[in-house]
């Protein structure tokens, strides 16, 4: 396996327009010969499938909700953020890749995380075209909030449901494509294998989670717009049904998986209540803009919030990063949140917790102003945890939120596998060893909208895929395969439920491969998921048939697949020995208790190749070059 | 706290449905109403039964997928709020709780608490959108939206798609969906020129589908997680009337 990232050459400000313009075309009337495939309807999958549906070609889409405006991105609450420069506060293309670079801890690729800020203002433009509502502001003009890792005000919302218009713009585009028959939409379909044909990409293998129906669906280029892995950490703010299913198929397939280590903590998250929980709920980043966070002082005060005096508070991310205060990127606030509490002075059932307080900006703006900010996520905090935020402070704890790590793609969002196009959070490539805020929707809409529309061109029109047919060989032999694995899940006839298995494979990738990492422990998480990985294969209880609607069969298959990818994120942490974004080893920091990188050792991506049934995944390496901002220790001081 | 539950078991589209009882015990108030019934499941599989197949997804309100009657009211008890922000704290130790699936002509049972709901995306594809291909927008800010016009749209676009409005109506009417949609267009400068089509077509679908007509009950925005209010079927019945009165919008064949 070669890595080839064919960046294009020249300026940076160039490489975009430059390559736009070498790229091959396919004629209009050519388009409607081909078909593609898009695996998901989030942001990435739903723009990708309306866009190229736009451009004439065929698509073939697919989710496994029931209907396509249901993908996860719909629950991002915060914002989106696009180089606009209309607070005039000197925003411009430059800063936004320069913070996301910097945001990211130098692990990303330079070219796309231009490409990217590139096209974040276009980004806006179309979902205003859209009718997306946008918060606006007296003169009618569209109004802007700040974010973490930014001292610039460039994120777009709509009050704390950004992510959910976003969405149904994309969807409704979809509809559109969707009523004119350029797309063929599937819904309560789960995509179980990927099928490939002499080298390309082709196929996609997909349970019909009504009748259980196996189906193969054949085209000329497969795009997976799935989503991250979250879900292995059993806890975490993904959806339930989020999974890694089909990006793991890819990679058994032979598309190289990047940096899976790279895992966000989301710092301000509702903290657990205990054994039963099922998922984590996040309060948007966007609430550190006028909340502050604190912890006592002192060990163990059990007092009250309100009672304790403002002298024996401790407002420890002021205090320590006086430049960016509340709005220090995720990583380092989860980090600090984890370290108060490790201290024991954490607030809340069991000390894990740390306060989030508006005290002081709803005396400084009044209540009707941050009701109107952040109502709703006020709203859901109280129904969650019956207390009313605007007269204690939010209690909140980091939770298992983005995973930046996903599979490895070109500059065209191309895998290793020819034909199979990844993009939003499925693949690796713009955020490096930690996103920031607001970035997840740009990213997903930057691949679907403006850059997957014309890399699928340049590929379709210099791979010129043969037609293939449902006899093939190759399509057999995917089919047979899930079927076989469908049957044995149910065959086990165990004890313990999937959900049983997969709270313990959470616990054990939160101890031992979570905010903080250790050798040690890694190697500890390494020995005992291929002991519990046995025994679910000889132990799980999957009850139902193959032939209807069976959530349990449907969960099984997830938990395998997280059972596999978990001991490739313990892998990658362990050989990555130094601390970036993300990913904290706790033998490589500063003085200080920040994050410690080894630029000589590991400027690069790991991609791991799957070496086989039994065999260790095999170690490539796409070194990355900072030609333009160049790498230096993060400061948020 | 420990409850009785009685829930509809359907085993298929075609199959006949009954009512069963449960028990369900070690239920903690800070539970969520689906965590609750998680628990339920994990003892329905350990006892070798089929757990209860439900529709849900985010568990954060957003997503619109979770869809149960819950003692007769869609969503439950609390106002404003999906089945899964709804907290076993609503109930008492000792209640006996009712789960049905939404009940209207065009949502046909797949499963259980399981429902059909495409019918309402086929009412967004028959004119739910703004027709604006991917690269011709205009700046951003060339469109001026007045404030409280866009304040007012949000509050229609906040609709999650999960049918409560019509397993709340007697007549199953879609009215209130079909109409959150049109008020969130017909409120923006951008939603202007397919104004008259797009009221005409959606309606027309909307029958189509079998959904009922509204006849002012009212249970629609009593029911809606969103709260999103009845008036947005008056504006819908408006621009229905008024793109009617004028010339005919050039309809698809």
């Amino acid at each position: 396996m070669e890595l080839q990232s064919k960046i294009p050459a020249g300026p940076i400000e160039q490489k975009w327009d430059n390559h736009r313009f070498e790229m091959k075309l396919v004629n209009p009337a050519n388009k409607r010969k081909h078909e593609i495939i898009v695996v998901g309807t989030g942001l990435a999958g739903g723009s990708a499938a309306a866009s190229m549906s736009e451009l004439g070609y065929r698509v073939k889409s697919f989710c496994f909700q029931d209907s396509p405006r249901r993908a996860h991105s719909i629950a991002a609450q915060g914002g989106i953020n696009a180089a606009k420069n209309y607070q005039n506060d000197g925003d411009s293309v430059y800063r936004l890749f320069y913070d996301t670079v910097k945001g990211g801890d130098y692990r990303s690729r330079e070219a796309n995380v231009y490409r990217l800020a590139q096209i974040s203002v276009n980004i806006i433009d179309q979902c205003v075209a859209q009718g997306v509502p946008f918060a606006r502001d007296y003169g009618g003009l569209l109004d802007n909030r700040s974010f973490g890792g930014a001292q610039v005000s460039r994120t777009f919302y709509a009050r704390g449901q950004t992510g959910q218009q976003l969405l149904l713009g994309a969807y409704q585009a979809m509809e559109k494509e969707i009523a004119r028959g350029g797309i063929t939409m599937h819904p309560r379909h789960e995509m179980l294998d990927l099928i490939v044909i002499d080298g390309q990409a082709r196929g996609i293998v997909t349970r019909n989670m009504v009748t259980g129906a196996i189906e193969s669906h054949l085209a000329d280029a497969v795009v997976l717009g799935t989503g991250g892995y979250g879900n292995v950490f059993y806890l975490s703010t993904n959806a339930k049904g989020s999974n890694c299913t089909a990006i793991w198929r890819a990679y058994k397939r032979g598309a190289a998986f990047a940096n899976p280590c790279y895992t966000q903590i989301h710092p301000t998250c509702i903290p657990v209540s205990g054994h039963h929980q099922s998922k984590l709920t996040l309060m948007s980043e966007s609430l550190r803009n006028d909340g502050r966070v604190w912890v006592p002082r002192k060990k163990g005060d059990d007092r009250p919030p309100n009672q304790i005096p403002e002298d024996e508070r401790d407002y420890y991310l002021e205090r320590k990063y006086p430049s960016f205060g509340n709005l220090v990127p995720r990583d380092v606030a989860s980090r600090n949140a984890k370290e108060v509490c490790d201290e024991g002075r954490g607030v809340g059932p069991g000390g894990r917790g740390v306060y989030l307080d508006f005290r002081d900006a709803i005396q400084r703006l009044g209540e009707q102003v941050i009701r109107e900010r952040y109502g709703n996520l006020f709203e859901m905090y109280q129904r969650i945890t019956d207390e009313d935020p605007y007269k204690v402070p939010m209690r909140i704890y980091p939770a298992v939120h983005y995973t930046m790590g996903g599979l490895w793609v070109d500059y065209n969002l191309m895998s290793t596998i020819p034909g199979l196009h990844v993009i939003g959070e499925a693949n690796f490539s713009d955020h490096g060893a930690n996103r920031l805020g607001a970035s997840a929707l740009m990213q997903g809409l930057a691949d679907g909208y403006f850059v997957l529309p014309y890399t699928i061109g340049d590929y379709i029109a210099n791979a010129k895929p043969k037609p293939v047919s449902d006899d093939h060989p190759a399509v057999r032999e995917a089919m047979s395969a899930v079927a076989e694995r469908t049957s044995r899940l149910l065959a086990v006839n165990g004890t313990r439920t999937v959900d049983s298995f997969h709270r313990e494979l959470g616990q054990l990738m939160w101890d031992y491969c979570g905010m903080a990492r250790t050798a040690e422990g890694l190697q500890k998480a390494l020995e005992r998921i291929p002991i519990l990985r046995e025994e679910f294969w000889r132990d799980v209880n999957v009850p139902g048939s193959d032939v209807e609607l069976n959530q349990a069969l449907e969960k099984a298959g997830r938990v395998a697949d997280f059972m596999e990818l978990a001991e490739l994120i313990c892998l990658d942490a362990l050989h990555r020995n130094e601390s970036c974004g993300g990913h904290f080893r706790e033998e490589y920091q500063t003085p200080e208790g920040e994050a410690l990188r080894d630029d000589a050792h590991f400027a690069y991506v790991a991609a791991w190749e799957y070496g086989g049934a039994g065999k260790p995944p095999i170690l490539h390496k796409e070194p990355l070059d900072f030609e333009y901002v160049h790498l230096a220790q993060r400061s948020y001081k | 706290m420990q409850l009785t539950l009685q829930v509809w078991r359907q085993p298929g589209p075609r199959a006949e449905g009954k009512f069963e009882t449960y028990t369900a015990t070690d239920i903690s108030p800070d539970m969520s109403f689906l965590e609750m019934l998680d628990v339920v499941n994990e003892g329905l599989i350990e006892a070798g039964s089929q757990p209860i197949a439900f529709d849900h997804d985010c568990r954060e309100g957003i997503c619109g997928s979770c869809s149960m009657m819950i003692n007769g009211v869609a969503h439950g008890p609390v106002k404003g709020t999906a089945a899964c922000q709804l907290h076993m704290r609503s109930f008492r130790d000792g209640d006996t709780i009712v789960i049905e699936p939404w009940r209207s002509r065009a949502f046909p049972v797949i499963k259980d608490l399981v429902v059909d709901r495409s019918a309402f995306d086929r009412i967004i594809a028959a004119g739910g959108y703004i027709t604006a291909p991917t690269g011709s927008a205009p700046d951003g800010n060339a469109i001026l939206v007045p404030k409280q016009n866009a304040d007012r749209a949000m509050d229609a676009a906040q609709c999650i798609g999960c049918g409560a409005c019509v397993a709340a109506c007697p007549n199953g009417s879609a009215s209130l969906f079909t109409a959150s949609k049109i008020s969130h267009l017909a409120l923006l400068p951008q939603g202007q020129p397919e104004r008259d089509s797009r009221v005409q077509a959606m309606v027309r679908q909307m029958d189509i589908e079998g959904f009922g007509s509204c006849t002012w009950y009212g249970e629609c925005q009593e029911a809606c997680p969103k709260e999103i209010s009845i008036d947005r079927i008056a504006q819908m019945n408006h621009d229905f009337l008024v793109s009617s009165m004028r010339a005919r919008p050039r309809s698809a064949p």
